[in-house]
């Protein structure tokens, strides 16, 4: 039997870096500040490593997003196994060409001759007021290229299993660390392996509503739960933790048993995945649908600054209870 | 252009091979552009005519082992490295048998057995790739070098600048190879790039960086020989910024009006490759049967490649779902 270890999602991400940089050195690290000499990264994700793998396999790099991706690319396509880090995912923005038209697409491209087996780790959130430039959630985004995983997860066990498969991924992975989930220490199996790709987590079994979320939104329908309970309604909760590929399957079946479906995230609503989730769900299942699919999701503005504002961008718990109160209406 | 003390000379048998390497990206884009004429291959066909000299001397110093990127204009690298033609032919013309199956096409091809990593369609993106190979062979312990080729257009993207200070700075085995046609489309260079040389660029970056005759063998030959050196021990970089023209527009149908005739008369006129072959004879480095033989053994050989190309099939539908990712992905 494993025993459980209380840690943080910091905690979790670096104790997978460590153990596959130790089972495989073909795995490799860079990005801006990954050095133990820069302090292992803005949050300490890093830290350690190149002290333990040494400089060569842990790169700190200049402010060159571009260069940091080719060169994570580059050297996937020649047999390493490399985790690069994009500080913020707004600045994923200044490297969408090494993502968008070369990692994502080479396999492809070259009739599988080569593959770009990378993980590129960065961090977003709203709720730190770090507002436009810091905080988008830009999941939909990589989600519409096809050739790129997009994994966002929520709970430290599942950070640390995720992060263990993105590694041994053949392809590139997107790994979006989310803020607002970082420092809830949570029960995290000693021996915790890796966790499937695609595969989503049903947090909490219900008949009544379904409820598909994932990363940060996660633990803000989580903490819906309660409210909802008490109204007397049974919520279904899926974390979706994968969103692309994402979990048809078991979306699918727990629409199907309880007929209603609300998908939440943090990103804006327009445009964004939940569009994707609710038009899938009512091509598949529109005679058994008891209620219009409904999503929750930000405004179309930037994350704003203010306090007040950024509260209001954010779907909060409240919000859930209430979307769930209109569908069971 | 830069002078390179005790710069290495080409022999007879050097002179020879570089030519042959021309020769056969020449004979190729004829027998290429004639085929786009009867409509047997409908692509945007970006010609390299005339800077030929560049990868035929550079690859002249390559082996199978290391590893090139190149961009859109870069059909004469990959022949120029010895990308097999059969192949070759069946990409440009999307058929199965393809390098890539034919899913990569002119602008996108991939042959990574003889060492041709990555071409892009985007402007700069070869040289932060190359980088990431050489950083690879690095830790490999290998000695094996990686070339980016890049367009003097390309060297005014950010990722140019990225690259340079990245390769520089973690002494990558990379050789940043600019072909400076002097247009970037149909923009002059004058009218693109703040600096009259590329390669005071270099200085920026701490990296050794040269202006080269690209149509001048000997000039190549000195400075390939002298950055590929310096790369395999282990020196770091250098950017060879390659001066040459471009005789057929920026891309096959386009009318040239950007140019001058006057500048485009002089450098057809100067054509490097009927150049060396007068060249060679004259300095007897090889009789003009030999070169006729040559001729004739290339040209069998690109006729045979484009037959196999154009009557290969084409790819089935399922290609759509494969090679997304290493698992091919349900409907
Ligand atoms: C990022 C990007 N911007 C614009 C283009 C369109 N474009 C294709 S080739 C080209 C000119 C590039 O010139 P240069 O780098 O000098 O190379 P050359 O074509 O002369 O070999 C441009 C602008 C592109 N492919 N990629």
């Amino acid at each position: 039997m494993s025993e459980m270890v209380k840690m943080h999602a910091v905690q979790a991400i670096n104790a997978a870096l460590h153990e596959a940089m130790a089972a495989d050195d073909k795995v490799l690290v860079l990005g801006e500040d990954v050095g133990d000499k820069e302090g292992g990264g803005i949050t300490g994700i890093t830290s350690g490593l190149s002290t333990k793998f040494g400089d060569d396999r842990v790169k700190s790099t200049p402010i060159a997003e571009q260069a940091i991706m080719g060169a994570a690319i580059g050297a996937a396509m020649a047999g390493y196994k490399v985790v690069a880090e994009i500080m913020m995912m707004n600045f994923t923005t200044v490297a969408m060409d090494m993502i968008v038209n070369h990692a994502a697409k080479l396999r492809f491209m070259s009739g599988g001759q080569t593959s770009v087996p990378i993980v590129i780790r960065t961090l977003t959130g709203a709720g730190w007021q770090t507002a436009g430039q810091h905080s988008d959630f830009l999941e939909g985004w990589f989600a519409h290229v096809a050739g790129i995983k997009v994994v966002c997860p929520a709970f430290p066990a599942d950070y640390k299993g995720l992060m263990l498969s993105c590694i041994q991924d053949p392809d590139p992975c997107i790994f979006v660390e989310a803020g607002g989930t970082f420092f809830i220490p949570n029960d995290v199996p000693d021996d915790q392996g890796p966790i499937p790709l695609g595969k989503a987590n049903v947090v909490q079994e219900g008949t009544d509503v379904t409820i598909v979320t994932w990363s940060a939104q996660t633990i803000r329908t989580m903490a819906a739960a309660e409210a909802i309970a008490e109204a007397g309604i049974s919520a279904e909760i899926i974390d979706l933790r994968t969103i692309s590929p994402w979990d048809k399957e078991t979306v699918l079946a727990s629409v199907e048993k309880t007929g209603r479906l609300l998908v939440a995230h943090e990103a804006s609503r327009n445009f964004g995945p939940g569009g994707e989730i609710a038009a899938t769900v009512s091509e598949e299942l529109f005679g058994k649908l008891k209620a219009p699919v409904k999503r929750l999701g930000g405004p179309t503005c930037a994350v704003p600054f203010a306090k007040n504002l950024e509260t209001a961008f954010i779907v909060q718990p409240e919000d859930i209870v209430a979307a769930v109160k209109e569908i069971m209406a | 252009m830069a002078e390179l003390s005790n710069a290495p000379k080409p022999a007879s048998e050097d002179l020879v091979d570089i030519y042959r390497r021309m020769l056969r990206i020449e004979r190729n884009e004829d027998a290429v552009l004639a085929s786009m004429r009867r409509g047997r291959l409908t692509m945007p066909y970006y010609s390299a005519r005339g800077q030929e000299v560049i990868p035929s001397t550079i690859s002249h110093f390559l082996n199978d082992e290391d590893q090139i990127c190149t961009i859109y204009r870069g059909i004469q690298d990959m022949v120029a490295k010895g990308i097999p033609l059969k192949p070759l032919w069946a990409e440009l013309a999307g058929r199965v048998d393809g390098t890539c199956k034919g899913k990569g096409g002119a602008m996108h091809m991939t042959h990574p057995e003889t060492g041709i990593m990555v071409t892009t369609g985007i402007v700069g993106s070869s040289m932060p790739i190359a980088n990431g190979l050489g950083w690879a062979a690095k830790l490999d312990g290998s000695k094996r070098v990686v070339i980016a080729y890049f367009g003097d257009g390309a060297s005014n993207i950010g990722a140019f600048h990225e690259s340079l200070n990245m390769a520089s700075l973690w002494k990558l085995p990379v050789i940043f190879v600019c072909a400076n046609n002097r247009f970037a489309e149909h923009t002059r260079y004058e009218d693109g790039t703040a600096v009259d040389q590329i390669s005071k660029r270099a200085v920026g970056y701490n990296m050794p960086g040269f202006t080269v005759d690209g149509n001048d063998p000997d000039d190549m030959f000195a400075h390939a020989s002298a950055a590929i050196q310096r790369a395999r021990a282990g020196e770091g970089p250098t950017l060879l910024e390659c001066m040459t023209f471009r005789f057929r527009g920026h891309v096959i149908g386009d009318d040239d009006k950007y140019m001058t005739k006057e500048e485009k008369e002089a450098a057809m006129a100067a054509d490097p490759l009927p150049a060396l072959r007068a060249r060679l004879v004259s300095e007897g480095h090889a009789t003009e049967e030999e070169l006729t033989n040559m001729q004739e053994k290339i040209e069998k050989e690109v006729e045979e490649a484009r037959d196999f190309g154009l009557e290969s099939e084409l790819p089935s539908l399922d290609e759509l779902r494969r090679d997304v990712f290493a698992e091919e992905i349900p409907a």
